[in-house]
């Protein structure tokens, strides 16, 4: 039964990925912004987290009210002052831009809180779990993780599909130049997708927190797995994006049942054999593969 | 042909791409209520001054104005809820979106008196059937019909359609046209540019012919032959 169990973990894990994930497959789909800096703003999201926790003695999860709105301001900020100004000099400004700031947040953090690890108080369910068959145990927390990522994917894909915000969302992505000519206010369709994608970021890093131990480095790896599990899942498909967490932690977990020292291998060898067979992506259709060919070619 | 019933005047308009100059000091003037051919070959400006008009290109030097205000630095969704709505080139519709969601995204900006859903559908029947599906699924025709429906969601008292008619067949082109002079009776001031000379002298009270980024003839239609407006198309008769 080890395996099943393997299986099952292994997809609790892929949606933790997926959470990290779709932030930055949101900013990249919208802004065409490769954000080297998402991992460490998810590692911030988990200090800020640590700060309010201990300062108010409460379990993290009752900080969210505070912290998920500071992170979506947070993220607004960056996109108007900074990012915005970069996107003005090409495609590789903002790329140097966020790995500028992916290292002085990496050092700031040292300076602050120094290199010890650290883990959130995540309160009973924590350390709750229960029984799935036999030799299954299922951890309520990451069954939360699993669970909360379906929420946040569902909220966006709903929110892109159904209001006139994600209409205009959808519509900068096809062709910013057209959205601004039908008077498509463009600064804050990205400032609102800029503060979800960094308010989803922090809460994901809340369950890095609480499930591991993070220190100011730890974004650089949240960064290469968000990363893979963007790619894997095919770019700009929310769905696409929770399948590619999934396919990350379950190759994870099952190889790490195998022998430990090669789990991390298994991912990247994956990522590369998808990024060799399928370079759009798992779930991209082919249509819109030409899509995005097209317009490569014609911009 | 400025004057008070003017609904549009550019004077001395400059625009440039990085180091190429488009546009050298464009002067136009559209009075209210009526359609004004813009004519000229490839590269002599005629998409860059529809452009320049909507807000999607910066002018270096030289003014628009709209309705008695100066719009010259407004950004293009200022320009559509006072009243200027473009079809661009090409159509440029939404891929990824509906028919309804790219005529919807059109009102995003409009002016108060903006277009409903059903009166744009009653005016595009075509399309309606079609509104559920994706933009890039329709034919040449109805994304031409969707882009200007667009357009019409924002409530526009000044159109401006660049190259409406670019790769359709004869039959949709006619249709297209009925439907603006249908939009002209109800009261829109157009701007057109065109390809095809006489439609476009059919189809309009005034033309205006560019060469090279400057206003080389400027005329009521009904004044000008059709050998003078190729004169000026092609620079002949100049110096």
């Amino acid at each position: 039964m080890n395996w099943v169990n393997a299986v099952i973990q292994g997809m609790l894990l892929g949606g933790q990925y997926a959470l990290i994930a779709c932030g930055l497959s949101l900013t990249f789909g919208v802004m065409r912004i490769v954000n080297l800096a998402h991992g460490d703003l998810a590692v911030c999201g988990a200090y800020l987290g640590l700060v309010l926790s201990s300062a108010l003695g409460v379990p993290v999860w009752v900080t969210l009210p505070l912290l998920l709105p500071a992170a979506f301001g947070a993220g607004m900020a960056l996109q108007l002052l900074l990012l915005r100004r970069a996107l003005r000099h090409g495609v590789l400004a903002p790329v140097l831009v966020t790995f500028g700031l992916s290292i002085m947040i990496e050092n700031l953090l040292q300076v602050a809180a120094t290199a010890d690890p650290r883990g959130l108080n995540g309160g009973a369910l924590a350390l709750a779990s229960f029984h799935l068959g036999s030799g299954i145990t299922v951890s309520w927390l990451f069954l939360t993780a699993f669970l909360t990522a379906c929420a946040v994917l569902s909220g966006l894909q709903l929110l892109l599909s159904r209001t006139s915000w994600g209409r205009k969302v959808r519509a900068t992505a096809d062709d910013l130049d057209t959205a601004r000519l039908v008077g498509i206010r463009v600064r804050p369709v990205f400032a609102t997708v800029a503060g979800i994608a960094v308010a989803t970021a922090a809460l994901a890093g809340i369950f890095i927190g609480t499930i591991g131990t993070f220190d100011p480095l730890t974004g650089t790896d949240v960064l290469i797995f968000a990363f893979e599990a963007v790619v894997i899942g095919g770019i700009g498909s929310l769905w696409g994006t929770l399948a590619g967490g999934v396919a990350l932690g379950v190759t994870q977990v099952v190889v790490g049942e195998v022998n430990q020292a090669y789990a991390v291998l298994a991912v990247n060898l994956l990522f590369l054999a998808v990024l060799t067979v399928r370079p759009g992506g798992l779930f991209t259709s082919r249509q819109a593969v030409r899509e995005i060919q097209g317009q490569g070619a014609a911009g | 042909m400025s004057g008070p019933g003017a609904i549009l005047e550019v004077s001395g308009l400059d625009v440039f791409y990085g180091d190429f100059q488009a546009l050298f000091g464009v002067s136009l003037s559209v009075s209210r209520g009526c359609a004004t051919a813009l004519v000229g070959a490839n590269g002599a400006g005629k998409t860059t001054l529809l452009r320049t008009i909507a807000g999607a290109q910066p002018a270096a030097a030289g003014s628009v104005r709209y309705d008695g205000a100066d719009v010259t630095a407004a950004p293009p969704y200022r320009r559509i809820s006072r009243g200027i709505a473009l079809v661009p080139e090409g159509r440029r519709l939404f891929p990824s979106l509906t028919v309804e969601e790219n005529i919807q995204v059109g009102a995003a900006a409009a002016a108060s008196a903006g277009w409903p859903l059903e009166r744009i559908y009653d005016a595009f029947p075509m399309i309606a059937r079609r509104r559920r599906q994706r933009a890039s699924t329709l034919s040449g025709g109805e994304q031409q019909a969707v882009a200007i429906a667009r357009a019409l969601a924002a409530g526009p008292s000044l159109l401006l359609l660049d190259e409406i008619s670019l790769g359709l067949a004869p039959v949709v082109v006619e249709g297209l046209y009925e439907t603006l002079s249908g939009l002209r009776s109800a009261g829109a001031t157009l701007v057109i540019v065109e390809q095809d000379l006489r439609r476009a002298m059919d189809a309009c009270d005034n033309v205006v012919c560019l060469l090279e980024g400057r206003v080389a003839l400027a005329a009521a239609a009904a004044d000008v032959t059709s050998d003078q407006v190729v004169a000026a198309y092609f620079g002949e008769g100049q110096l």
